[in-house]
Parts: structure tokens; sequence; C-alpha cells
């Protein structure tokens, strides 16, 4: 553990913080005290309300109620307040430009290269986070963008540094090492909050915790006088409900057979190569990678959306696909449901649009999959995420598919939402289906999959279903 | 030969309106912001020139009013109402060159000379450099001006913060936000700097080339502008360089009159937008700004 | 009131308020617009309606391709193809009454040509459409110029304009004393079809698909935006053409220079107005063709330049614009069997 804070100064504190979205609280009488120099872990689960508080301890989001305090002074800018760094769950940096440039951005006057290389420079071996300044962003592995982030956010002079949900995007050994560093960074007299809904992590971590639950604080106080049960319960009262499981091991017929398939992504790259693998029916296979391995790629191309060549990849006739970016990727948020659910298939059908029959079917799969909209009519941006992947899963289990690809399907959903969707994929599985499923939560794939294989650098690898091996072969290691 | 220095004359006269209006949409391109009312800036600003009388300066002045007066509409629909860029633009276009007909006819002229023309300033000793000298240092002010505003575009993008931000607004504007730059300002100044130097192209048209205004007289230069700043690949120096070539392109036709070529007058007015289509397609592919053309979805600033 | 009623209404209402604020400040130009525009059998028949034939025909492209996402801002150099092709097959009289629908039928295919240019450098090349449609307008201007004072000049060779179509390629008039010709028909058909295309077939849905949301289209919807993108080009392009044929064989009877005064640009405004819903091309096209025939008959009696029509396009297409959701609110939307 790091060392304690300093005679109880704090680096930061948030009280009484309330904040409304229209009709929606999102956070009520919330806040957290960070002393010096130790690292604050805030915990709870997706929708929780952790990332809109800690917008507010920024200083982009505005509290309708409640105050900031920076090193004991309130905090008063207008926009990111001075002293308090933060690194974004979706990195934003500029996938064209180099790590200089990226980390020079937001500056003024005069930009003098050879002066911010130094700084960088200085800054990158006072930290221990090494970086190229000439590398181009789009090029950086994700962890090394996230360590890129994180010397802006130290560049901009911060004594409070503050990570949402930074191990998410990471392989379990880059967790470590980042996690390592987070407590030597405090060590070095630093504050670090750190926003995870991991509660493992926390209690390896921080020195004190805060349980978010439903915009409230539900527990708060030192690491070392608690348990994890006692967290558990504090994140969702009354047990958490069981996550769906793993049906029975199936025997049935190769539903997807890849011989040395290799797949190109759009801009001509190789993503995957020479990857062979069966999938049979029935079966629920995981796919565990950090991004940018390929992954997404080979989704694409299970799903038919990309060609695989050379080598051959076989697939069945009706493939269910649930793209990883529901807004953007899976449905149109100007159409209706009904025109959304008519997207499935729009590609291949012919002929006339049989509206009538689309209207019903979009009723009854309302109904069943119990989506919370104002009617078939209705906008599909107007639904929330969890509905909205509920229409999604509605959409493309609904004809019984052969095979169903989901591309983490349940990022960013809060627990109700994720069960649901897991529960869908694994009934799909016991009716028949080949179902593929690819996390970064590695106990979710170790809960419901049969199999798992592992993507690393374009490489498709049949894996073991243990945690440390799975973790291993993420980073190519044997 | 002796046809040789009057042609690179007018190739660099003729160059001088691309060029100001092509640095100027570069600008507003890295922004993200396609402005297609380009066209209507430079007829706005031909039209307001002839009619301001007194110095060019005067003139110049008035050119980059008109042009301003169309971009200040451009940003009010596209950046803060967030319409569509290419509609609004080709309005905008539509309505620059609706209006100055409009007003150029209801004064009943037919098209007299402007009195106020800008003079050819001499570079001494220079200008008499055989062949090249008359056409490179014997040009108006316009002319050095659109030539000096490259190297200072330039600098201006890559070695201050403020063009720091503007590339980075135009390439993801959500990173921009995060890292504090107010995204709508920047597109507002760069839609606003295009729409100005477009206006000043339209008064170099007029004080320094042609000498008086016609009806629709800018010819589709704005349009010429934006295919140049895909062809100089959106940097200063190329969009220069490209500018050069079709200033030559669109001067050659004086030429082929001059020599009584027997290739038709308008078969050689084809080729500035075929070489357009040509170079278009063999080097205009990447490297456009990610965002070009489309509003950002959270710019709240 | 449904949206579209409403967004209808405010339309009319607000070209009512127009058209009598005009009247109360200037009686004289008014009179005229009148007179030039719709106020007689004359102008209504030979001249106004005839020119939202082209109008309405190339509105109606428009309004598919820009659904579609595809900026065709070359309605102008198709037409003109459309109408050199139309030419070359209408100068001979060769295939009797099958002429004129000869005629029409390459025009519809140069123009799709010329659009498929600027088609096939977006989809293999990305050259942005909005500036190759332009430079094609430009190439076919020269074009033209080029054959009615070369190798297509009426014989005499005095005047820029190719001879005169056979009589039995021309479009029969629907009366014998005005211009109006067998055009319209061709448009109520075309609307209709396109409006059908658009709401109720597999192909018009991926165009709107593609318009609206081209990543999603094509990973949620397994859809070719390519190939639809390039489609749509194609289609408007064909439209456009057809307008040029139909203007030569129904109303020009010959090819010359300005053959076309504009309507490329104008269909703009057209398909702006109309939402880009087909079935409301046709009175946006009414409305604009009244407007320019309207400015003539100013320019004529009034003294009022003609070219202040461009200007109130303009200002129409802002003012719809301007307006939240001018295409998302119209685009024909089919309603579930139960009112939600």
């Amino acid at each position: 553990m790091t060392a304690a804070g300093a005679e109880g100064r704090f680096a930061l504190e948030l009280g009484g913080i309330g904040k409304q979205f229209g009709e929606v609280v999102a956070l009520r009488h919330a806040g957290l005290a960070v002393r010096a120099g130790t690292v604050h872990a805030l915990l709870g689960e997706n929708g929780a309300g952790k990332s809109t508080l800690m917008q507010i301890a920024f200083g982009t989001l505005r509290p309708d109620a409640g105050l900031v305090r920076v090193a004991g002074a309130p905090a008063r800018a207008a926009g990111p307040f001075p002293g308090v760094g933060m690194v974004h769950q979706h990195l934003s940096l500029v996938p064209a430009m180099t790590a200089l440039e990226n980390f020079a951005l937001g500056g003024h006057g005069l930009f003098d290269r050879e002066a911010t290389r130094r700084r960088m420079q200085a800054l990158s071996d006072a930290s221990g986070l090494r970086m190229d300044p000439g590398d181009i962003v789009r090029d950086m592995s994700i962890a090394r963008q996230q360590r890129l982030e994180i010397l802006k956010a130290l560049g901009r002079d911060a004594s409070v540094l503050i990570l949402d949900e930074p191990t998410a995007v990471l392989a379990p050994a880059e967790a470590r090492d980042l996690l390592a560093w987070v407590r030597d960074f405090a060590g070095a007299g630093h504050s670090v909050v750190l926003v995870t809904h991991k509660l493992r992590e926390a209690l390896a971590v921080a020195d004190d915790i805060t349980v978010l639950r439903r915009g409230e604080v539900t527990w708060a106080g030192r690491a070392a006088d608690t348990t994890e049960a006692r967290l558990a319960d504090a994140i969702f009262p009354g047990g958490s409900s069981p996550r769906a499981s793993r049906p029975a091991q199936p025997a049935g017929t190769i539903v997807v057979r890849a011989e040395n398939a290799s797949v190109s992504r759009r801009d001509g790259s190789a993503a995957i190569a020479g990857a062979s693998f069966a999938i049979h029916a029935a079966e629920i296979v995981g796919i565990a990678a950090v991004e940018g391995s390929g992954q997404h790629e080979l989704l694409l191309a299970l799903a038919g959306r990309l060609p695989a060549g050379p080598g051959s990849l076989e697939l069945p006739g009706r493939i269910a696909f649930v793209p990883a970016d529901r807004k953007h990727d899976a449905t149109i948020p100007s159409f209706s449901l009904v025109e959304n659910v008519a997207l499935r298939g729009a590609g291949r059908r012919a002929g006339g649009m049989p509206w009538r029959g689309l209207a019903t079917h979009t009723a009854a799969l309302i109904e069943e999959y119990s989506i919370t909209a104002a009617g078939p009519d209705a906008a599909a941006g107007t639904l929330s995420g969890g509905n909205q992947q509920r229409l999604v899963i509605a959409r493309e289990l609904a004809d019984t598919p052969a095979l169903v690809v989901a591309d983490n399907p349940t990022r960013g959903l809060d627990l109700n939402a994720t069960s649901f969707v897991l529960e869908r994929l694994a009934q799909a599985a016991a009716r028949g289906a080949a179902v593929v499923l690819y996390s970064n939560d590695i106990d979710e794939l170790l809960t419901l999959a049969h199999r798992v294989l592992v993507v690393h650098a374009g490489r498709v690898s049949e894996v073991a279903l243990d945690r440390d091996a799975i973790g291993r072969a993420m980073l190519g290691a044997a | 030969m002796s046809e040789l220095s009057p042609f690179l004359e007018a190739a660099v006269r003729t160059a001088t309106p691309l060029l100001l209006a092509a640095i100027g949409e570069t600008v507003s391109q890295r922004a993200g912001v396609l402005n297609l009312g380009l066209e209507g800036c430079i007829i706005a600003g031909a039209y307001a020139a002839y009619v301001a009388s007194g110095a060019p300066v005067a003139g110049y002045a008035a050119a980059v009013g008109g042009g301003l007066l169309l971009g200040l509409t451009f940003v009010l629909f596209v950046v803060f109402l967030r319409r569509d860029q290419v509609i609004v633009g080709a309005a905008l276009t539509m309505l620059g060159l609706g209006l100055t007909g409009t007003l150029f006819r209801a004064q009943g002229q037919t098209g007299a000379l402007v009195a106020t023309a800008e003079p050819a300033l001499h570079v001494p000793v220079l200008s008499s450099i055989p062949v090249v000298g008359q056409a490179l240092f014997a040009q108006p002010a316009s002319t050095y001006l659109a030539v000096l505003l490259v190297p200072v575009v330039w600098w201006w993008l890559y070695r201050t913060h403020h063009g720091l931000a503007l590339r980075a607004v135009g390439e993801s504007p959500d990173a921009a936000h995060a890292a504090g730059i107010r995204v709508r300002r920047v597109q507002v100044v760069a839609a606003l700097f295009s729409a100005a130097l477009g206006g000043l192209a339209g008064g170099a048209l007029v004080l320094a080339q042609a000498g008086a205004f016609a009806e629709d007289m800018s010819a589709g230069r704005g349009f010429l502008a934006i295919a140049i700043v895909a062809l100089g690949r959106w940097r200063p120096l190329g969009v220069a360089l490209a500018a050069a070539v079709f200033g030559s392109a669109m001067a050659l036709q004086f030429v082929v009159q001059a020599l009584g070529w027997g290739v038709r007058y308008e078969l050689v007015l084809m080729i500035p937008y075929v070489l357009t289509l040509l170079a278009l397609v063999l080097f205009g592919r990447g490297s456009a700004p990610a965002m070009l053309g489309r509003a950002p979805e959270n710019a709240s600033s | 009131m449904s949206p579209r009623a409403r967004n209808a209404f405010l339309v009319v209402a607000a070209v009512a308020v127009a058209a009598l604020s005009f009247w109360a400040l200037a009686p004289e130009a008014a009179v005229a617009f009148w007179n030039g525009s719709i106020g007689s059998r004359n102008a209504l028949l030979s001249g106004t309606l005839v020119r939202a034939i082209p109008l309405a025909i190339i509105g109606t492209g428009l309004a598919i391709a820009f659904r579609a996402g595809v900026f065709n801002i070359g309605g102008e150099g198709q037409l003109m193809l459309g109408a050199v092709a139309a030419t070359l097959v209408a100068l001979r009289g060769d295939a009797g009454a099958l002429t004129a629908p000869l005629a029409l039928l390459a025009a519809t295919a140069a123009g799709a040509l010329w659009a498929g240019i600027a088609g096939v450098l977006r989809a293999r090349f990305g050259v942005l459409e909005v500036i190759s449609t332009i430079m094609l307008n430009f190439v076919a201007m020269n074009l033209v110029s080029y054959l009615v004072r070369g190798p297509m000049q009426e014989p005499s060779r005095i005047y820029p304009q190719s001879a005169a179509i056979a009589d039995v390629a021309q479009l029969p008039r629907l009366a014998p004393d005005v211009r109006l010709h067998i055009g319209l028909v061709i448009v109520l058909g075309v609307c209709a079809g396109a409006w059908w295309f658009t709401s109720h077939t597999a192909a018009g849905f991926r165009q709107r698909a593609t318009g609206s949301a081209p990543i999603a289209a094509r990973i949620a919807g397994g859809i070719d935006v390519s190939r639809v993108a390039l489609g749509a080009m194609l289609m408007s392009g064909a439209l456009a053409g057809l307008a040029g044929g139909i203007e030569v064989t129904g109303v020009t009877f010959a090819l010359y220079e300005h053959i076309s005064p504009g309507y490329g640009f104008s269909a703009i405004a057209v398909a702006v107005l109309a939402r880009l819903n087909p079935i409301a091309v046709l009175p946006s096209a009414l409305l604009f063709a009244t407007l320019e025939t309207g400015a003539l008959g100013m320019q004529r009696d009034a003294g009022v330049p003609s070219t202040f029509a461009a200007v109130l396009e303009a200002a129409a297409i802002l003012a719809i614009v301007a307006t939240h959701g001018w295409f998302r609110d119209a685009a024909p939307r089919p309603r579930a069997a139960e009112s939600a």
C-alpha cells in the first residue's frame, strides 16, 4: 500500500453534489474526499454516476448543487480545473496526429516543437511512462495511447489524476503494470482517483474507497477496514442477480469452419492471418483479445460484413450480428423502430418492403423483449442504451439464426441489461445456434463460454478456460 | 518564344485570385468546414470592389466586406444551426450570383471600366530579368499578397497553437473539445477567413485582372479553388503549386487565341476542369481532414 | 396536426404572406409577375407549366440522390448531355413514331453516363462528388458550345445551334395552341414511380439507410453502401438527362448553348423545398417555375432584373433548411398497423 496522506490534507474534495439531466437524477448528495498522496477508488456498477461525478470533479460539468475543492481552495474556473487531470474512458486523442502534437494540444501562443519535445521527454522520464513523440496515435496500441493520455494530464501540472475505468481496455498484464504505476505515482506524493467497477482492483490498489450506487454514496472509508463482501453489498444490495449460466456442453454439427483464413481491414492492412478453427452448433465460443488485435475484423468477417481471404471461411446462411457500437453501427437513431428492425437483411432483400408485416413483427418484439419505447414508430435514438441493445438483440435473434456474432454486447450496460443480454445469448445457444462472443471482461467469458479463442496480433489460437492462460495469450506470451 | 513572357505574366495574374481563394478555403477545410459558398463570396467581393470608388485599398476593403457578408450567413447556418454545409453553401452561391446580377442590372450598368484599377508594382532590377522578370516581379500588390500568404499560413498552421487547434478540430473535434479548445469558435473563424479571402479574390478579379465587372464573372473559380485545395492535399505549399498549374491552364486560352492555333477555343476552356478531374483521381485521395463536410456531434462550445 | 401537415401549412402560409406583401408594396411589379407566370392561359400553359416539367424531373432525381447522401450538383451538365444525345437521335427521322421515345431513352442513358463518371470517381477513388459534378458541369457546357459551333452546327453555319430536329421526333402537344407537351404526363409518372421506389422497395430503403447512417447501413444492414450511392447517382443523372431530352424534343426542337436557364441548380431548391419527397416535388417545381416566369415577366414589363428569381430561390432554400429536421420530418415513413 502507499504511504498514508500527509497530515490529512485533501487533494480533492466534493461535497453535497447533486446533478440532474432533465427528468433523470444522476447524482444526489454525492461526494468524496481524496487525501493527498493516496489512491482513492470510486466503485460502482455501470450507470451508477461515477463518470458524471468525476466530470464535475474535473470541471467539465457544472453540478446543480454542492461544491468542489481542489487542494483546499474552492474550484471556480470555467472549464477544466487547474491542478486536476483526467484520463477519460474513451480516449480523446487525434488519431491522425503524432504523440507530440497530441501532447501539445490545448496550449497557447507559439508552438515550439523543440521545447515541447524536451518537456515531454522530461515528463516521460520523471513519471516512468515511455513515449516516442514522433509516433502517430492511430498506429499505437491502446495501452500506449492511454499512457499518452496520462502524460497529457500530467503535462497540465496535475496534482490530482483521475483515471476513468482505465483497465477496461487492457489485457490483465497491462492492467497490472498500470496499477503498479499508479501505486508508485501516489507513493511519490501525487493523488489518484481510480474509477472502476472492479471490486478486486479497488481493494488491491486503493487506500480509500467510495462506493456509488444510483447516484448516492453507499459506503466510504479506508480499504484496509473493509472486505469484498461488504463492498459487494454496498454496490448491489441484496446480492447480485445471477449472471446467465453456461448451457450444457453440446456436440453439434460444425457451423463455422475457418481454414487458414485471413481478414483485411477496409484500408487494406491485414487484421487476421492464417486462422483455423471450427465452431459447432449450440456452442458458445468466447473471444478474448486486447483492443486492436484484430478481433473486430474477425467478428465482422464471421458476420459476413468483411470478406475473408485468402484461405477459406465457411459460414451458415442465417447470421445474427450484434455490433460493438450500438449507436453508430447497429442502429440508425433517426429511423423508427420498425425501420431499424427492417435493417436486418436489408442488404440482400429484393423487391418491395413489407411494411405492414414488419410493423406487426416489431410490435411483437417490443412486447417479447420488454423494450421501453413510445411505440414502434418512435425514433430509435430516443431509446436508452439498454433498450437500444434490447432492440438490436430482438431484431437479430428473432428468426432463429444458425450463428450469433456478438461484439462486446454488454459494454457500458448496467447489471440488469448485462444479465438480459447474456441470458438471451445463452438461450440462443440452447436453441441450437452457434454463438461467438467477444468481451473485454474475461470473467464474463469464463462464466458463459464453452471454449475460448484468443486473438493476438492477428493470430487466433485456442486457450484453456483459465484466467491466467488467457491473460498471457492476450499478450502473446506462451 | 516571344509568347512565353506574356503567357507567364497572364498565368501569374490569372492564378492570383485562385490562390487567394484557395488559401482561405484550405484553412476552412482544415477545420472541417467545406465552404461551398466560396463562389458566392468571390462574386460578391468582385461586385463590392466594382461599386466602391476611390483607391484600390477601398476597393479591396469593400471586397472583403462583401465576402464576409456571405460568410456570416454561412457561419450562422452551418456552425450555429448546424445545418448541412453543402446545401447552405450552394444556396449562398446562388444568392451571391443572383444578388450581384440583380444589383448590377438594376443600376443599368453595361460593364464600364473601373477607374481605380490596381497598378502593377515593378520590383527594381528583378523585373528586368528576361522572360520571367515581368511575370514574377511586375505584378499588382494583390499578387504579392497572395504569394506572401502561403508561408504565413503555413507557419500559422504548423508553428502556432491556434493552428494546431484548428487542425485538431478538423480531424477530431471530440479530442479538441477535450483539450479545452472552443470548437465552434475555431470553425467560425476558419469559415470567415475563407469568406474574406474569397471576397478578396473577387476584388482582385475586378481590380487587378478584368478592370470591370460582368455578371457571373467568377466563372466557377470558387469551385476550382475547392478543387485546388484537394489537389494541394490541404497543405499551403501544395495548394500554391496547384494554383499555379491552374492559373497556367486558364491563361492558356489567351495564348491559343494569340497564336491562332487550330484548337477550338471551347475545347481549350475545358482543360482546367478536365485537368482537375484527372488530378483528383491521381493525387486527390486521402489526407483530407477527417471531419470535412460533417457537422461535429457534440461541439458544444 | 401532424408534423407533415403543419410543415405544408407553414410553407403555404409563408408563400401567401410573401405574395400579399409583394402586391401591397410594389403593385406594378406584382401585376407584371402575375401576368408573366400564371395570370393568363398563355403564361400558364406555354410558360410556367412547361418550365415546371424539367424542374420536377431533375428535382425528383435530386430528391433520390440527396436522400442517399449523394450530393449531385451536376444536374446542369447531365441535362446537357441528355440534350446532346436526344438531338443526335432526333435529327434523323428514320425510326418514325419511335424516334421521340428513342431520343428520350438516349437522353436518359447519356445523363446516367455523365453522372456515372462522378459516381465512379467517388466509389473507386474517393473523389468528393460535390467537386467532380461541378467540374463536369463546366466540361458539359463547353462541350455543347463546341458542338453547336462545330460538328453539330446547323447547315448554314450562321447560328450557334444545331439543325432543327425531325418533325416526327417532336413530342405531341396537349393542346394545339399551347407549348405544353406530353412531358407533363411523363413527369407525373416519374414522380409517382420515384415515390413508390423510395418508400416501398428494398432498394429505396437501402438508399435511405445509406444516406442517413452509412456505417450502420453497412454493418447492421449488410448494405453495400458504395454500390447504393452509385445507383442513386446514376438514377439522378438519368432523370436529369431525361429532362434534357424532353427540352429538346418538346420545347426547343434544336440544341443550343443556353438550353437550360439553370434548371440543374433551381432543381436543388425544388428538392429541398419538397423536403426530398418525390410527390411534394410537383407543387414545389410549380412554385419555382412560377417564380422564374414571373421574374421574366417583371423584367419585361416592370424592369426588375430576372436574376432576382435566383435570390428568392436561395432565400427559400435557407428558410427551409433553417427549420429543424427539414429532411427527416418529411421522409415518407410507413405507419404501423395501429397508431402509436
